[in-house]
């Protein structure tokens, strides 16, 4: 049986084009300027998807970014690059993947190959080295605000509470790897799935409405 | 040839390289340092250095910085280090290319399957404490300072974390707007 947990159709949105045109609204475009202000990593993407890719555009929800996210995370690579192949294939196919993730990769190429051939120095220089001490507390609390939204996403209550803090916990502490965590508790859903909840309709229906509620 | 051995030692970081930026880097020094000695251990940290603090994932920054200083280091003319960047971004990028888009198709097929449905009830909290931990491991002295080191940077920083969190929370500014303005606070303030 197929349950009610139909995630919104992205169709209703205009599909992006792939390289240029409607006012930068292109795969290529929205993914560079995503990649131009990843800074400190690619969780600190996410906050970037967010807001352009799930508030703005609405090409996807925030609940499929956070099934992305755990798929992303346990694929080998680059975290920031497989979440732009999938939305990028999600919405144009190959084509579409090809150029999120070439959208993606451009700056920090561009980027570190002037470093490289005529600024050296860079990582010396007092001026960006101030610059970067007022970025990093804010790359901090940026990838914090999402937590609390993606919190609601998740549909996160008094019975599956302890899932995030158990395994924020464990990597923050223990410095256990993400794979391991998205690996058990894919497996916990799949065991409860298969062997508690199999008599009784699995997964609660997702509210149409859950994720523009907070939009006012 | 150097242009190979850049794209087979990158394919393989790519291929292997489980766990986000960091792991890799300790992979890619590894294969460079150690094994190839393409660059010394200097180089390298110098690398990471620039990798952290430039726009754009570490993993591609890093992979972009060792193409070109590889190739330089081993005699090549700057054009040629240009193509070492590309040949390592390129490798680097390809194995999760064909793995992603792979998943990608099965994903949407059957992401309305019971037995799918059920894992994503697992991850999906999960993610939410991995978002979490990111944010947790970042929250370094490194990142903010400490009240002893440099009580000025300390509680700037702190300034800084709470009105962003408000300007994102409360207000729903564009978060790059909000980056823009924090770089301009640390040029003035610091």
């Amino acid at each position: 049986m197929i349950p009610v947990t139909d995630i919104k159709d992205t169709s209703r949105q205009p599909l992006p084009s792939l390289m240029g045109g409607e006012g930068g609204g292109s795969l290529f475009t929205t993914f560079f300027r995503i990649g131009l202000f990843t800074i400190g990593g690619g969780y600190a993407m996410i906050p970037l998807i967010e807001a352009k890719i799930v508030d703005e555009k609405q090409w996807i929800t925030r609940e499929e970014l956070l099934d992305l996210m755990a798929v992303a995370q346990s694929c080998p690579g680059i975290f920031a690059v497989n979440i732009a192949i999938f939305i990028g294939y999600k919405l144009r196919g190959v084509g579409g993947a090809l150029m999120s993730t070439l959208g993606c990769i451009m700056p920090s190429f561009l980027i570190i190959l002037a470093i490289a051939l005529f600024f050296r120095q860079f990582q010396d220089n007092p001026w960006v080295a101030r610059a970067f001490r007022g970025i990093r507390p804010c790359v901090v609390a940026l990838i914090a605000a999402p937590t609390f939204k993606m919190a609601k996403t998740a549909r996160i209550g008094w019975t599956n509470v302890w899932i995030p803090v158990l395994g924020a916990f464990l990597i923050w502490m223990f410095g256990v790897s993400p794979i391991w965590v998205i690996v058990a508790a894919g497996l916990g859903g799949f065991l409860y799935g298969k062997y508690i909840a199999a008599d009784s309709p699995p997964a609660l229906p997702i509210r149409e409405g859950a994720d523009t509620e907070e939009k006012e | 040839m150097i242009y190979f051995q850049l794209f087979y030692t990158f394919f393989l970081i790519g291929l292997f390289g489980f766990g986000g930026g960091y792991a890799m880097i300790s992979m890619i020094q590894g294969e460079v340092v150690t094994n190839h000695h393409w660059m010394t251990m200097g180089e390298f940290t110098d690398i990471v250095a620039v990798s952290q603090m430039t726009p754009g994932p570490i993993g591609i920054n890093s992979a972009t910085y060792v193409g070109y200083t590889a190739v330089v280091n081993t005699g090549g003319a700057h054009w040629m280090g240009i193509l070492g960047s590309a040949t390592a971004t390129f490798a680097v990028v390809l194995p999760s290319f064909i793995l992603m888009l792979i998943i990608s198709k099965f994903l949407m097929k059957y992401k309305h399957h019971p037995m799918v449905e059920h894992v994503f009830t697992g991850l999906r909290p999960a993610v939410v404490g991995l978002l979490a931990a990111a944010c947790l491991l970042l929250m370094t002295p490194d990142n903010f300072s400490t009240p002893s080191e440099s009580p000025w940077q300390f509680w700037i920083s702190v300034a800084i974390f709470v009105s962003t969190l408000i300007a994102c929370q409360v207000y729903k500014i564009n978060p790059i707007r909000v980056l823009l303005c924090c770089a301009l606070i640390g040029l003035l303030l610091f």
